[in-house]
């Protein structure tokens, strides 16, 4: 199914940018919904390994939705990173915890309308605001075409050369730091 | 005067431009001792001392730089107009605002740099440039440019140098008339010896970040380096004793577990205090404030093994943020009373010119003050100086007698306008400031006299001079202030690193009266050095101290011929209606010139009793003690009825076999070189500021009269007051100096006749607290301290904490409630969320499981803390949507 | 198509992730949730990325998925840490703050 989405996602917007965007539109209705749901899904169910699969879907929605927004390499990136090496490493952590496969009992906190409360308000001042910001907007047309990539390296490499090697740095920090924090000793 | 801006526009040294790399240097060397400093040959000393020597280079560099654009000797009309022969002229001075000379800028330099600032005369004062937005002076803001602004102030991080020297006639208008006008008017006289601008700051400050869409609203932070004279003062200072504490170091932290991790300290303290000295914006004050504070914490608790020093170095931070509480509300005050800008040139040039309410600056400078007493020791919030002394011995030196203690100081002189304005002290007789320092010297000099601890002794001293220095600048003598501040530097400096050079011979010992005693005749070195360093500090004539002693007692106006008839306002239209019409201070300083004096004598007499206690009599350490030394010592303590833990361990002590045994010995040449540098500094730096009275009756030349004043005191700049300065008094000196000798006199007297009886004594036993009640009981208030550290430990902590558990309590049971019964709908929804959340969740189940209501005013606030991350997210999420919601809703 | 779809969309992923952080004891599953939190602000940039047209928000979600890697390393390695000294991974037993 992911797969399927991001290749229609890539191929439809590149068309469609010319069409209209009724189809986009209808896209990414189908997106939204499935990625909440999954989302849904995953904080709640009582399965771990469960709870990663639909993480999974989530992560996917979200680089289709990049795909629909033009951003293509920062979809490629979503895919290869997330995709591939964080879920992996979640379904490690979710190995090495020793999680039962199956259902589990006692993932949740007693008092969950907390949760739902905070969430629910945060929902309430986010969007209140979005729409009091951004009621009307529209994303201008000519700008769904795809960033190209070399114009995101341009931009790496120069304005944010700096954040970028700080990141390096980061990176390197936390191998070493989780090494150091996971070893046994 | 424009011709001479035009001949002076020549480049901002390159040094003044490039400042920062003095504090980078260290900062640099801090990283690269902790990353590879344990591996290199002297566990990363020598980096230490390769980026202090080179702090030291530049820093020397700086100041000659610096001064030579002063001028190294003098000639203008002060020294004329002042001294013995200037009370005749100054008396007749009349017409103020009248006669304004135009003023001849004699010191190229400061000028204009590339600035496109048409020389146009200006009748107001102009706004500091601010790298933030540099084109806003020139051109009109206008929003079209605005993007282009953002973008070159960027690239405008070069020197924004004080293009202000054109504005010169402004600043006569209102700031030079008080020194311009001199008696005959005659427009010759100014033109040879006019009163020049002298000591502009030379700021050089980058954009960090704007905010604001629209330059009207756009607020910008910059930041950067001010160098002026106060800042050149502290670098060399700075400098100097740090690299001596380093060399000194060596040797006296030798062979110490931490050695290497004492050495990053100390190279991220001196990149921290020339950081904050540099600083050109609050913002970074306060940053540089709180790196050294944080310095003085590691260095404190550097033998944290032992609890008292640990506790020590938790009471000296815990301490400071009760005084960062005032300080980050003095800034903020500032902040937005000065239109929304850090600069610190900026905030000067607005206190002065008047355009920021009377109120923030009163309550800024008032806040302000707060944050001073905890940093600089002063009454009330001194009480973690003492105790900061269990760090190594350098380390107090360094940071708990030069330099970080200071800060404080700093921080009034680098804001002096603030405070000048905010006290109100051209009109007023005594204002917060002063009356604070007064308390602080004549308390800590008191408090000197009852420790057995030299280095307690020497903190009580520090702790009093500090508030010499306040009372200096509380009373508007800025000049005698900063000087005393650099004379104490080193002064004392000295001394400290001569206590522990002592210890380091006594075993590490600080107790004077049982380990100590007869060393003069052991270490010579040491002890002519000390010897110097207490005349400076007691100040006896030709040694510094005397100097800025001196000149801090005459700047109170008291002494007869001593006030200076000029007037004392800076308010260019004469609607200072508060001013008197002699202004200044004039006379009326009575209070705290009464507290100098007392601490003259205060002084010389505790500085006395360490000499003998500690250099005179006989050796009581080691192998050379008897036994009646004990008996001594014991009945006295018992007699005095004190149960501390000095008198325990006194009490035992002469009955320790020291083990080491053997007599104490000179210490090496990498303790002694620094000491008798310092004792060198000691005894001359006070002849950079003779009065001129004093250079004449010598026949020197009459430039090399108040050099100090000239080179650290900014004259003219738009950016500081005008102050009136006092009129040297040959008498006061003699009466001052009298004083000291005096006291010195009778107290030699005593431990001489002590001794005579009983060389190895170190107190009568049937002294006159033992006998007189009421002394008895003033040196049970001294040996407690005030009983300060009781109110604290004890009243206040004890005192608050419960009784704001069962407030809490209250208010969340009967407020809150009543609250959320009555507002309805919407806000009850919210509200009883809050309540349920937290009186359901968090209360009712730490409740629960403790038990009984008995606890249950404590537990309501242990409750919050449950150690649940996720309740920690769930109170900041739901904060954070809460004051969104206000935001949006409600403002 | 409306920037507020995708905002919207964002803060709807947004408040499920600060859920599952609240609600989850399973300290593996509170990563999940943080994982959301980061994807709904990701969105965040690259939608305002496209709107104005410039590709400085898509760089700014390659750098928060760069950081979120090296979060999820250093927070897995904390799970198992604590896994290992507790032999549990629910988070509500991890309370050594507790006052």
């Amino acid at each position: 199914m992911i797969a399927s989405l991001l290749e229609i996602g890539l191929a439809q917007t590149q068309e469609l940018s010319s069409v209209g965007f009724d189809l986009v539109n209808v896209f990414f209705g189908l997106i939204a919904v499935v990625a909440i749901a999954a989302a849904l899904k995953m904080v709640s169910t009582a399965n771990v390994v469960h709870a990663a699969l639909y993480l999974l879907v989530v992560l996917s929605s979200v680089a289709a939705v990049y795909v629909l927004l033009g951003a293509e390499f920062a979809a490629a990136t979503q895919v290869l990173v997330y995709l591939g090496a964080i879920m992996v490493l979640m379904l490690f952590g979710v190995m090495l915890t020793r999680a039962k496969i199956g259902k589990e009992t006692d993932l949740d906190y007693e008092h969950r309308w907390v949760g739902v409360l905070v969430g629910i308000l945060m929902f309430a001042v986010m969007g209140y605001s979005l729409i009091e910001e951004f009621g009307d907007q529209k994303i201008p047309n000519d700008n769904y075409a795809p960033i190209q990539t070399e114009a995101v390296a341009n931009e790496i490499f120069s304005t944010y050369i700096v954040p970028f090697e700080a990141l390096s740095v980061l990176l390197l920090a936390a191998l070493i730091g989780a090494v150091v924090v996971a070893r046994k000793d | 005067m424009f011709l001479a801006a035009a001949e002076a526009a020549s480049e901002t040294p390159w040094i003044f431009e490039n400042i920062w790399i003095v504090p980078a240097i260290p900062a640099l060397s801090f990283l690269l001792i902790i990353a590879i400093g344990k591996r290199l040959p002297m566990k990363g000393s020598e980096i230490g001392l390769a980026s202090i020597a080179a702090v030291f280079a530049l820093s020397m560099f700086a100041t000659y730089t610096w001064v030579d654009q002063i001028g190294f000797t003098g000639g203008h009309s002060e020294e004329s107009a002042e001294g013995d022969t200037g009370d005749a002229e100054y008396s007749e001075t009349e017409s103020l605002g009248g006669g304004v000379q135009s003023v001849v800028l004699d010191t190229p330099g400061f000028a204009a740099a590339e600035g496109d600032e048409s020389s146009e005369e200006k009748t107001e004062s102009k706004p500091v440039p601010n790298a933030c937005f540099a084109d806003e002076d020139t051109g009109d803001s206008d929003d079209a440019e605005y993007g282009d602004d953002v973008d070159s102030a960027d690239k405008d991080a070069e020197s924004q140098s004080s293009d202000e020297t054109d504005s010169g006639t402004e600043a006569s208008a209102g700031i030079q008339t008080v020194s311009l006008t001199n008696p005959s008017g005659s427009s010759v006289y100014a033109a040879s010896d006019g009163y020049e601008t002298r000591g502009e700051a030379i700021i050089t400050d980058t954009c960090w970040f704007k905010t604001g869409a629209d330059s009207s609203t756009a607020s910008g932070i910059s930041v950067g380096t001010l160098v002026d004279g106060q800042s050149i003062m502290m670098l060399f200072v700075v400098s100097i004793i740090s690299g001596l504490v380093h060399i000194y170091s060596t040797d006296y932290v030798n062979g110490d577990r931490r050695y290497t991790h004492y050495f990053a300290f100390l190279s991220l303290f001196t990149a921290a205090m020339l950081f904050m000295v540099l600083s050109s914006s609050t913002l970074q004050l306060i940053v540089g404030w709180e790196l050294v504070g944080v310095c003085s914490f590691g260095l404190i608790g550097h033998w944290w093994e032992e609890k008292p020093n640990s506790d020590a170095a938790l009471k000296a931070f815990l301490t400071n943020r009760v005084g960062d509480i005032g300080l980050l509300i003095g800034m903020i005050v500032l902040y937005f009373g000065a239109e929304r800008t850090f600069d610190i040139a900026e905030i000067n040039r607005q206190a002065v010119a008047g355009e920021i309410n009377q109120l923030h600056l009163s309550v800024a400078a008032l806040c302000l003050m707060t944050a001073i007493m905890s940093k600089s020791g002063q009454f009330v919030l001194h009480t973690w100086l003492p105790d900061a002394m269990a760090g190594p011995t350098p380390v107090s030196a360094l940071i708990h007698a030069a330099t970080m203690v200071v800060a404080g100081v700093y921080m009034i002189g680098r804001l002096y306008p603030v405070f000048w304005e905010g006290f109100m002290m051209p009109g007023t007789n005594l204002n917060a400031m002063a009356f604070i320092g007064g308390l602080t010297t004549v308390g800590g000099g008191l408090l000197a006299f009852v420790q057995r601890d030299i280095k307690k002794v020497l903190a009580y001293s520090t702790v009093s001079q500090l508030g010499y220095m306040v009372l200096a600048l509380g009373m508007g003598a800025y000049t005698a202030g900063m000087f005393h501040l650099f004379t104490h530097a080193f002064f004392k400096a000295c001394l400290f690193l001569g206590a522990g050079s002592v210890s380091h011979a006594c075993h590490h010992s600080f107790d004077m009266k049982s380990d100590m005693g007869g060393l003069r005749k052991y270490m010579p070195k040491t002890f002519w050095t000390f010897m110097i360093g207490t005349g400076a500090l007691m100040g006896i004539p030709p040694l510094a101290g005397f100097w800025s002693k001196d000149e801090i007692l005459v700047g109170a106006q008291v002494w007869p011929g001593t006030s200076s008839e000029k007037p004392g306002a800076f308010v260019d239209d004469g609607e200072g209606f508060w001013l008197a019409a002699t202004g200044g201070g004039d006379g009326t300083f009575t209070i705290p010139f009464i507290f100098g004096c007392i601490t003259a004598a205060l002084t010389a007499a505790y500085m006395t009793r360490v000499i003998m206690l500690t250099f005179f009599g006989e050796y009581r350490g080691g192998g050379a003690h008897d036994d009646h030394g004990h008996d001594d010592a014991h009945d006295t303590h018992a007699a005095a009825d004190h149960d501390d833990a000095h008198d325990t361990h006194d009490a035992h002590g002469h009955d320790d076999a020291h083990g080491h045994g053997g007599l104490p010995h000179e210490s090496g040449s990498r303790i002694t070189i620094p000491l008798m540098i310092l004792a060198f500094m000691a005894s001359v730096v006070g002849f950079l500021n003779m009065p001129s009275g004093f250079v004449k009756a010598l026949g020197l030349p009459e430039g090399w009269a108040h050099r100090f004043e000239d080179w650290v005191e900014p004259v003219g700049t738009g950016q500081f007051p005008a102050i009136d300065h006092a009129k040297p008094s040959l008498s006061l000196a003699v009466f001052a100096t009298g004083l000291g000798l005096i006291s010195i006199l009778v107290v030699r007297g005593y431990y001489m006749k002590l001794f005579a009886k009983d060389p190895m004594a170190t107190e009568y036993t049937d002294g006159l607290a033992s006998k007189f009640p009421p002394l008895r009981a003033l040196h049970n208030v001294l040996e407690n301290k005030y009983y300060l550290d009781h109110l604290y430990s004890g009243v206040i902590a004890g005192g608050t904490t419960g009784p704001l558990a069962r407030a809490a309590y209250w208010v969340n049971q009967n407020i809150l409630d009543g609250i959320i019964n009555t507002v309805g709908k919407t806000g009850v929804l919210l509200g009883r969320f809050i309540y349920r959340f937290f009186d359901q969740g968090v209360v009712d189940g730490a409740v629960n499981s403790s038990g009984q209501a008995a606890g249950l005013s404590g537990q309501f606030l242990r409750g919050v803390q449950s150690g649940q991350v996720r309740n920690y997210a769930t109170l900041m999420f739901g904060a954070t949507a809460l004051i969104v919601a206000v935001f949006m809703f409600a403002v | 198509m409306y920037l507020n779809q995708f905002l919207i969309f964002s803060a709807i992923l947004f408040c499920i992730g600060v859920y599952g952080v609240l609600v989850r004891k399973n300290g593996v599953l509170v990563l999940m949730s943080i994982e959301l939190i980061l994807n709904a602000v990701n969105i965040n940039l690259v939608a305002f990325g496209t709107f104005h047209g410039q590709a400085a928000g898509q760089v700014f979600a390659l750098f928060v998925i760069a950081v979120a890697a090296a979060e999820v390393g250093v927070g897995l390695a904390i799970v198992l840490l604590i896994y290992r000294n507790r032999r549990s991974i629910d988070v509500s037993e991890a309370d050594l703050l507790k006052g």
